[in-house]
């Protein structure tokens, strides 16, 4: 027999043909090129924020304000007090009539005037004037800089010493402790909350992405009949598994893209950014033990969505049904988000504590409480035990009706066909 | 290496689409399915496949059931045909041929012969959806045949093509059952069953109606037809005893008899009415068994 060597061969190779198939195929769609792109710029643009905005600003250069001085004494200590408050504002002391300073403006030389005067207490009032009133940082920063100057002024005016006024204005000095060992601080629970609120978006668009990919493609191939030719080469099983991996495969290249532009973007620009944006994101000090387990849940995650995706996509005849299927998935991951949103700002409520153990929900809303509470680990062992026992049994049942369901053609695409399904693997 | 079906059934719920069907195919032979669309063919061969369990029965080939483990001997052109549209004709034949177990390098070599023996090598690069029907039908068969399976189940093979094509495909499946392949067909067009197979069985609601030779069945059938031309009335032979069926036509009768011996004698009392321009006494055809057994006709 000439096929006996061939046969033991095959079995185990044609689970990493139809792996690699999927992979390579997707990888090569013009679709999946350009998104990895735009992510690619997206994560760019966000990691260089800082120096764009500068780019802008120094092209535009400073802010030239004209400083209409009526009382002939608060042009200086504005000035002052201004180039503490905002660096690219350049105060001129203009002499001349309103009318004058107006049509300044108009023609473009400076983008607003600020009209200074004493009201009847002798304490300063002033007009911001400009073409619009849009710009409500400019105004805001006059506006702090002025009222410093009438504090300071009225405090005088009832002989209250610089050093009382600085009492008066100390705030309350109000701490907040954790009793709990281990605890996080306010600080760490910021920075925390911040790379919870990435990761959590992460993993929302990543299962909503890569699911309804897996469903489309098992749905493509049913719709186009090359099913059936599959089917009688490979298992079910084998092939939905093969997809499932292979596609698992795409999103970790994908991921692996983002990751590392976004990792070595940061690192280059860690100078500028310390303090800033990406602070008080917690990017600066990630834990490692939040990233696995950011990880893990990503992973596991993604196959729980992907084994359901895929024995719905199994149930349609046709790619026009395809999101009518899956809205009922979608609408699960959305709802885990929305309680993951909720619980960022209170985690240990025990609404979170039960909705983080129920499976659907576990991938993001257990990582919230891993993220941001220390938690005992037996709680995150069980949650992600009970979630490995859900992927297990949506795997074998969703094996059955991907079985049954591909070979299933009709109209209808209910939830009844999944009954319908099943009852085709079986022998009764 | 025979393939053995017995006491098949299957019963989708209530409804029984297969019933108690039992056939031997013995290696190398060209095996037609012929019946009315839902006579329960591709349920049949999905069974024989493995795609199917059976509600009873067991099918066998070589005396061990067809699983994944034997399916790179096996080659099947489902009903419904089905490529991946927006893949490349070569892409996709070494995909579906790396699955039955061939090298990418023989399957392309594969390909090409197969192309060239279609007369149409230029479709190697191009996307299946860019093809026209008949060709995508080619491709599909190119898909089936790819591994040199030993076992090859197409399931209306020639539905949907034009004559020149089912010229080249007949000629096509004819050749790999040159090579040995063992071949089982559907069709619900009886003249491509009866040019091709020599083993049949006809399905009428999931149950096998006829099923052995093609000649056994033909013999065992009794009945001729008889197609006389004359320049005189021949309606008299209507009543004529071992007449069974009759239907005048513009230029004489076609005739239903009961055996030769039939004929012999008609061709007796005719001789000496007037000028016969034509006396043919054919065998039955598939599709006079056919409604016999079905009890109306299909074609």
């Amino acid at each position: 027999m000439i096929f006996l060597s061939r046969k033991w061969v095959i079995p185990m190779n044609k689970f990493w043909i139809i792996l690699s198939h999927t992979y390579v195929n997707k990888l090569k769609t013009k679709s999946f090129l350009i998104t990895t792109l735009m992510t690619v710029v997206i994560t760019l643009a966000l990691t260089n924020m800082n120096n764009i905005i500068e780019a802008f600003d120094k092209g535009g250069g400073k802010e030239k304000v004209a400083v209409l001085d009526e009382t002939g004494q608060l042009y200086s200590p504005l000035k002052e007090q201004m180039s503490a408050l905002n660096k690219n504002l350049q105060l001129t002391e203009f002499d001349g009539t309103e009318e004058e300073a107006e049509k300044e403006v108009e023609e473009g030389n400076f983008v607003a005037f600020v009209q200074l005067q004493f009201d009847e207490e002798q304490l300063p009032k002033a007009t911001y004037k400009a073409l619009t009133v849009a710009d409500s940082s400019l105004f805001s920063d006059l506006q702090t800089g002025l009222q410093q100057i009438k504090t300071m002024l009225a405090a005088s005016k009832i002989n209250l010493t610089p050093a009382q006024l600085q009492q008066l204005y100390e705030p309350v000095s109000f701490e907040k402790i954790a009793l709990e060992e281990n605890a996080k601080t306010e600080e760490e629970l910021n920075q925390a909350r911040g790379l919870v609120y990435v990761l959590l978006f992460i993993i929302y668009f990543a299962v909503i992405m890569y699911a309804s990919m897996i469903a489309m493609e098992v749905a493509t191939e049913k719709s186009s009949r090359v099913m059936e030719i599959l089917i009688s080469s490979v298992s079910p099983i084998k092939q939905m598994f093969g997809k499932i991996l292979g596609i698992g495969l795409l999103s970790l290249t994908q991921l692996a893209v983002l990751l590392s532009v976004g990792y070595f973007s940061i690192k280059r620009n860690m100078s500028s950014l310390e303090g800033g944006f990406f602070d008080a994101f917690g990017f600066g000090n990630i834990s490692l033990s939040t990233i696995a387990y950011a990880v893990i849940f990503f992973i596991l995650g993604y196959f729980l969505y992907a084994t359901l995706a895929a024995f719905l996509g199994s149930l349609v005849s046709r790619i026009e049904d395809v999101q009518q299927m899956i809205t009922p998935m979608t609408l699960l991951v959305v709802a885990g988000f929305m309680i993951a949103m909720f619980g960022l700002g209170k985690p240990d409520s025990p609404f979170i504590v039960i909705t983080s153990y129920i499976p659907f929900f576990t991938p993001m809303i257990m990582f919230l409480r891993v993220g941001m509470l220390n938690i005992p680990v037996w709680e995150a062992v069980l949650g992600i035990s009970i979630l490995m026992a859900t992927i297990a049994i949506l795997a074998v049942f969703g094996a059955r009706v991907y079985r049954g369901g591909v070979l299933m053609y009709g109209k209808s695409n209910s939830f009844k066909d999944i009954k319908k399904a099943l009852q085709l693997t079986k022998k009764e | 290496m025979v393939l053995k079906l017995e006491h098949v059934t299957k019963r989708f719920g209530d409804f029984t689409a297969v019933n108690d069907l039992s056939i031997t195919i013995p290696e190398n032979e060209m095996f037609g399915f012929l019946g009315a669309n839902g006579a329960g063919k591709t349920t049949t061969f999905r069974m024989i496949l493995g795609l199917l369990d059976s509600s009873e029965g067991k099918i066998t080939w070589d005396g061990k059931p067809i699983n994944y483990s034997t399916s790179h001997l096996v080659g099947y052109l489902p009903e419904e045909r089905g490529l991946y549209p927006k893949l490349k004709v070569s892409d996709q034949i070494v995909y579906l041929a790396r699955l039955r177990g061939v090298s990418k390098s023989e399957a392309v070599s594969e390909l090409k012969y197969w192309l060239e023996k279609f007369k149409v090598p230029e479709y190697e690069n191009k996307k299946v959806e860019e093809l026209s029907k008949g060709n995508q039908q080619k491709i599909q068969f190119i898909a089936a045949v790819i591994h040199k399976p030993k076992l090859l189940i197409l399931d209306e093979p020639f539905s949907g093509l034009d004559p020149v094509n089912v010229e080249m495909l007949k000629e096509a499946v004819l050749s790999l059952k040159l090579k040995g392949t063992t071949i089982v067909f559907s069709s619900h067009q009886m003249h491509h069953v009866e040019e091709m197979c020599e083993h049949l069985c006809i399905m009428h609601k999931g149950a096998p109606i006829v099923h052995g030779s093609l000649k056994e069945i033909k013999r065992a059938f009794g009945k001729k037809n008889l197609v006389i031309h004359s320049d005189f009335p021949l309606d008299f032979l209507k009543k004529y005893p071992g007449v069974v069926k009759a239907k005048s036509t513009t230029e004489g009768i076609h005739l239903q008899i009961n055996g030769e011996s039939v004929a012999e004698k008609i061709l007796k009392e005719i001789v000496n009415q007037g000028f016969i321009r034509k006396f043919d006494l054919e065998e039955p055809s598939l599709n006079d068994i056919f409604i016999e057994k079905v009890g109306d006709s299909y074609e």
